[in-house]
């Protein structure tokens, strides 16, 4: 998923090769941050804050300032279901929130005039878009890394000269720059939906476990695992990126280059599980998770308690409670669902992520960053609440293997579904909700096809990714054999 | 001012026996059938007396009429163990029934009241007010226990009084002692051989009974209780919201009930749900939709003043009809047969422009320092009706500005014959405004006393067909336009003969306005489309002279205290941080005006949202808005009603006025004092009004669609899981050794063996593996899987159960 941005980018920055496109990275991404505050500047953020794409109950700005306002009126913020957020957000986020009212109404002939229009203080949107910038840097450094690690594991298989032939930009800021001009992301970003921040500690999480800064991670980990449940498989390929270090070519490349020809015994010398970072990992995890437990009780403890806390966030992510739409398919399902087998269907649908948890882990071992991406693809196509923040993550990271995936089938295909599907959803439930000429199958319709192409994009990537592991092996076999 | 009075006297002595029996026996005997057959029995056992003695002389009497033969017969032919039973039973049972007797013959002598009014009050619209006004009063139940004269038996079992449990609990024993002797009569005389076993049966009967009655009586203790049944909606700029029929009688749409239990505050929503169920059985209605706790709400301070344990509830699109009327008319004692409540003829009441029953309960039994009786049971009907003045009698019937003239007859097709022979008093009031006659004045160029004559009635403006028998004027300090004059009617001068049919005919155009509460209150949403608004209240000075020349001073420091109560279904989700607050069409910090805002906020089909709120609005203020953003909810396909598309209700919003009261200042006078309308008319009531019931659009799902929704989502989801396990589960590592082994056949071909073979159920032909090994162990592992399985669906069967 190339956007024509990076595919412009690439072709401009082919000039400075050598370079690897520092200076077009940063011209980019500064870009990036203005037309952001351009977008910040119109007013009622283009009334993207109350997009049902943008905004679920999850990652609402309103109803995170719902939830500060009771917090500040002596209640519980989860008095009522309107958060269900993380209290240190509301902590952070919330006096940010303070509404500003524009002066534009007139109460004349019984009728109030004028359109409601609230703002939330510009500083709120400045933490976003600092997120996305942060994000972008972070997900540019991981790709910097796997890049060379990367390089450095094909040199010792000596097949680099085969892949270093790609463009002059490398993966990592093609990656930064999806990542940063992604319409997705930007509307995420402007229409002040949460998502950004969520995203900012799911990709802190990768870049420490791809640098191997274990507290980083763990850090990470627990941040994102606090504030959208999900993340919280990434504990797999974290554990895997700190153990067997970033992306490399199948193991038993290295191995049967070692041994020569005969290739089906003894432990390799190269790739060895580190348990101690692994442990270091375990350790740092706990500590951080005691430690934002600490100070999400400290944060509740005046009005509500710990466990109201886990009810009305996991709970209410686990239980789909709220059932307005969005742009999964989990809320027409369970609005329209027989009451007596709403239970199963949770079931079946939360296990479907954790089903393919194991096998994926199993094929991808030698490939942890790819597989967080796998994971955080599928968690967000199951998601209970999805929004666009959540491709806008997965479609960042896919940068990260483009020279991975230069083969991949039906990239363009997915291209047009994608703008096709975003351009259609709005207008579908326009016809639904205001208009009122549309029903409710209409907007679902977008919404599966939506699932249906980012089942594709899941299911291809991760074939031609092992593909490209059968290619490598296929390469590494005949200069063996030569 | 003066009071005249010109027939004061009203025959206030309770009517004979007999004419009571002659009259309406079955009347009489209605109410106490109603809640309970327990009644009816005992009534039968009396021996054919309509009016029940009290009822510990007849315990005594039953005592001394069975134990003794009892006792006689038991010593003569029974054995030791069963005069012993027997004397254990009557030690049991007798001294507390003599105590009862015993005290209950201290605290007799109180008698329970009826009394019947109807006010009739011409509205400046044209339209003619009738508020029908039944009051009964039952002494506290010590005195004669469950049973009543007149009180509704339904309705006294409503309420419990804690001080008497045991005495409620023992007033059935009676009727109990009484089965249980009349059957050992029986025994005893036939002396069967299992006579015993029916004695202990019998004690069985009477333990059990006691505890099932016990629990009965308990069931509801309430204290104070308001239901209302409303259809229409009253017009507080026409038909006056300052007045106490505005504050008290005008109702919201559809149903309301709140009620003040005495029980303690865990136990409320539990008394409350037995007690929606009761009042749903007892008035045909659908208050038991109350009882789910998205239902109701327990205000705590802006509803009502009076800290208690209160639960309030509204049904606003509750249709109120004549099966919630009947009912409701069986509690009178006369129910409709005769009284004033006879002029209730369907058609006409249910043919006007507003209709509100209202039932308001209270007891004070619990306080015992209390002066006032028992439980006080007042049931009003307020009805707004146009009456079609017949345009013979009018000369100028074509002027649009003409008062139309009425009748009793001609607005309810029925006259008064006579009043309800039980009523203590039954009075009809005419209540017309004072502005009408200071206008009087300024046409007719009256002199300045004319008022208070009888000359000025039965001459200028109009005309009543008859003559009150006593004129009453409120009380001014200061001569607005509020005040009102009332005529009275003594109903009971008026016999089948000779009905009563008031009259009341216009000679001349006259305009007045009601009284308005200081702010007019109106409710509106705002925005378009299914997925959010906006609610707006919008407070609007009713008449910025009035207000400041009323009882208020104007100065910088006068406050307006204005109390919102508003309570929203869960499905609307406010934003109560969107709260904006204009005044005078400017928006204000909220903090300015706001004096206290109490929040609970709704959850997901838990509870409704409800919002308190006192204003503090300077007294010039001319208009001041509340707007309160909403995003709306999608339900499941399950909880919309049958007619989605047609929207929820949100009910009323009640604003009222703390620092108003809705007081008529009459000068006291005995017949006021004893007349139950007239003293709730004297009340201090603050100023109450509700808004208007907001009708909110919701988005629907398409019904017909769940199969479909299931089936396509779960072929996606299929589609997803098989193509991405097929996707990692193709071994080309395998693919390459075999090619490498110089098997030229491709991966595809290679996997469609295997699953051939796999069918089969033969291994693939390989040649490092025998296959005689491996058939026994694919057979032990299809046996594992299908026992796994087995077991995973035991356990989800068991777990799911």
């Amino acid at each position: 998923m190339a956007t024509a941005n990076t595919e412009e980018e690439k072709s401009k920055s082919e000039q400075q090769k050598n370079h690897g496109g520092g200076g077009g990275f940063t011209r980019w991404a500064v870009l990036a941050v203005i037309f952001r505050l351009i977008l910040i500047y119109f007013p009622g953020n283009l009334n993207l804050s109350s997009r049902p794409e943008v905004s679920t109950p999850l990652t609402s700005i309103r109803r995170l300032a719902e939830g500060y306002w009771l917090k500040q009126s002596s209640m519980s913020p989860y008095a009522g279901s309107m958060y269900h957020g993380s209290p240190l957000l509301l902590s952070v986020l919330g006096p940010l929130t303070v509404k500003r009212t524009i002066l534009t109404y007139s109460v004349a002939n019984a009728e109030l005039k004028g359109s409601l229009v609230t703002f939330y203080a510009v500083g709120c949107s400045l933490v976003f878009v600092l997120a996305d910038l942060i994000s972008g840097i972070l997900i540019r450094a991981t790709g910097w890394k796997l890049q060379m690690t990367y390089r450095k594991s094909l040199k010792s298989l000596n097949l680099l000269n085969k892949s270093t032939d790609s463009g002059g930009l490398s993966s990592g800021d093609i990656a930064a720059l999806v990542y940063l001009w992604n319409p997705f992301t930007i509307v995420a970003c402007v229409g002040l939906s949460t998502s950004p921040v969520e995203n900012l500690f799911t990709i802190l999480t990768l870049y420490g476990a791809a640098t191997g800064i274990a507290p980083l991670a763990a850090f990470g980990w627990v941040m994102a695992t606090h504030l959208s449940l999900y993340p919280a498989i990434l504990i797999i390929p974290v554990i895997l990126l700190l153990g067997y270090g970033p992306d490399a070519p199948p193991s038993k490349l290295f191995r049967s280059k070692e041994n020569g020809k005969v290739g089906d015994d003894t432990s390799s010398q190269d790739i060895i599980f580190s348990w101690g970072r692994v442990l270091h990992l375990l350790v740092w995890t706990s500590m951080w998770s005691v430690y934002v437990l600490v100070l999400c009780s400290i944060s509740v403890k005046q009005h509500s308690s710990l466990q109201e806390m886990f009810q009305r966030t996991y709970g209410f992510i686990l239980t789909v409670e709220d059932l307005s739409p969005n742009i999964g398919v989990l809320w027409y399902f369970f609005a329209e669902v027989f009451d007596f087998f709403r239970d199963f269907f949770l079931i079946v649908f939360h296990s479907n992520i954790l089903f393919m948890i194991l096998p994926l882990a199993i094929r991808l071992k030698h490939r942890p960053c790819f597989l967080a991406f796998v994971y955080i693809a599928i968690s967000s196509m199951l998601k209970s609440y999805p929004s666009v923040g959540d491709p806008a993550l997965y479609l960042g990271l896919l940068g990260l293997f483009l020279d991975e995936l230069a083969d991949m089938q039906f990239s363009f295909f997915l291209f047009c579904g994608y703008v096709g599907v975003s351009l259609l959803s709005p207008v579908m439930h326009n016809l639904w909700i205001w208009r009122g000429t549309g029903n409710a199958n209409f907007y679902y319709a977008t919404a599966m096809a939506y699932a249906c192409f980012q089942i594709v994009l899941v299911v291809e990537s991760v074939s031609s990714m092992l593909n490209h592991d059968r290619k490598l092996m296929k390469l590494s076999a005949s200069k063996l054999q030569k | 001012m003066t009071i005249q009075i010109r027939k004061g006297k009203r025959a206030t002595e309770p009517q004979c026996l007999g004419s009571q029996r002659s009259l309406n026996s079955e009347d009489l005997l209605f109410p106490n059938q109603t809640g309970d057959s327990k009644a009816a029995v005992y009534f039968q056992l009396s021996n054919g007396r309509f009016r029940p003695p009290p009822a510990h002389r007849l315990i005594a009497h039953h005592i001394v009429d069975t134990i003794a033969p009892i006792f006689f017969r038991v010593s003569r032919t029974m054995w030791l163990p069963l005069r012993l039973t027997l004397l254990l039973l009557f030690l049991l049972l007798s001294p507390r029934a003599l105590l009862r007797s015993g005290s209950a013959a201290v605290v007799s002598g109180e008698e329970e009241e009826f009394h019947e009014e109807l006010l009739l009050k011409p509205l400046p619209d044209r339209k003619v007010l009738a508020h029908f006004h039944f009051h009964s009063i039952a002494p506290p139940s010590k005195s004669n226990g469950r049973h009543h004269h007149l009180f509704p038996k339904a309705i006294s079992q409503l309420v419990l009084f804690p001080s008497s449990v045991p005495f409620a609990m023992w007033s059935d024993l009676d009727l109990i002692l009484n089965f249980l002797f009349r059957l050992l009569n029986n025994c005893f005389s036939s002396s069967r051989k299992y006579d015993v076993f029916l004695i202990v049966f019998a004690l069985i009967g009477v333990i059990v009974g006691e505890f099932l009655s016990f629990g009965q009586v308990q069931k509801f203790r309430v204290k104070e209780m308001e239901l209302s049944f409303t259809q229409g909606r009253w017009n507080y700029e026409r038909w006056g919201g300052f007045d106490p029929i505005s504050s008290n009688n005008a109702k919201p749409p559809g149903v309301e009930l709140w009620a003040v239990f005495d029980v303690p505050e865990d136990q409320v929503d539990a008394y409350w749900k037995n007690l929606t169920n009761s009042l749903s059985g007892l008035f045909c209605a659908s208050i038991n939709f109350l009882e789910s706790s998205t239902m109701y709400s327990a205000p705590k301070w802006s509803f009502r003043i009076t800290p208690g344990r209160l639960r309030y509830g509204t049904l606003p699109r509750e249709a109120v009809c004549t099966e919630n009327l009947t009912p409701w008319l069986k509690l009178l004692p006369c129910r409709d047969k005769a009284g004033l409540a006879a002029l209730l003829d369907r058609p006409s009441i249910y043919k006007g422009f507003y209709h509100s029953q209202r039932l308001y309960l209270t007891s004070n039994a619990s306080v015992p320092a209390e002066t006032v009786s028992g439980i006080s049971l007042e049931q009003t009907l307020t009805v707004v009706l146009q009456p079609n003045s017949p345009s013979s009698s009018s000369i100028h019937s074509g002027e649009s500005n003409f008062q139309p003239s009425w009748s009793l007859s001609s607005i309810f097709g029925r006259k008064i014959s006579g009043k309800c022979v039980l009523a203590q008093s039954s009075i009809v009031y005419l209540q017309l405004e004072k502005s009408i006659f200071s206008e009087q004045k300024d046409n007719m160029d009256n002199g300045p006393n004319s008022l208070a004559s009888e000359g000025f009635a039965g001459g200028s403006g109009f005309e009543m067909s008859l003559d009150p028998d006593i004129v009453i004027e409120e009380e001014n300090q200061s001569q607005h336009k509020g005040s009102s004059v009332l005529y009275g009617f003594w109903v009971e001068k008026y016999n089948e003969s000779q009905p009563f049919d008031l009259g009341l005919k216009w000679k001349y155009p006259v305009f007045w306005s009601s009284r308005q509460a200081p702010l007019h209150a109106s409710r509106f949403l705002m925005g378009s489309g299914n997925e959010r608004g906006a609610i707006a209240i919008l407070f609007k000075s009713a008449n910025s002279a009035d207000s400041s020349s009323g009882s208020r001073h104007v100065s910088d420091g006068c406050e307006l205290q204005v109390d919102v109560f508003q309570v929203v279904p869960w499905y609307i989700k406010v934003y109560y941080h969107s709260l904006q607050i204009f005044v005078d069409d400017e928006a204000k910090p909220i903090g300015d005006f706001v004096h206290k805002i109490q929040v609970s906020p709704s959850k997901d089909k838990t509870s409704p949202g409800m919002m308190e709120m006192l204003l503090k609005l300077p007294c010039d203020v001319r208009s001041a808005a509340l707007t309160l953003e909403f995003d709306k909810g999608f339900l499941h396909i399950d909880e919309y009603p049958p007619d989605a598309n047609q929207g929820y209700d949100i009910p009323s919003a009640v604003i009222s006025f703390p620092s108003f009261h809705s007081v008529m200042h009459l000068l006291s006078n005995d017949s006021i004092r004893k007349s139950p309308l007239l003293s709730r008319f004297q009340e201090k009531n603050r100023v109450q009004s509700y808004t208007e019931v907001l009708l909110v659009p919701l988005t629907t799902p398409d019904f017909s669609m769940p199969y479909n929704v299931i089936t396509i989502t779960c072929t996606v989801f299929a589609l997803f899981f098989g193509s991405l396990l097929n996707v990692l589960r193709r071994r080309v590592g395998e693919e390459e050794r075999y090619l490498k082994a110089g098997k030229k056949k491709g991966w595809l071909r290679v996997l469609l063996s295997r699953l051939l073979a796999k069918l089969r159920g033969k291994p693939m032909e390989e040649p490092d593996q025998p296959s005689s090994e491996s058939a026994p162990l694919i057979g032990k592992k299809l046996v594992l899987k299908v026992i796994l399985v087995a077991v995973l669906a035991v356990a989800w069967q068991f777990y799911s159960t």
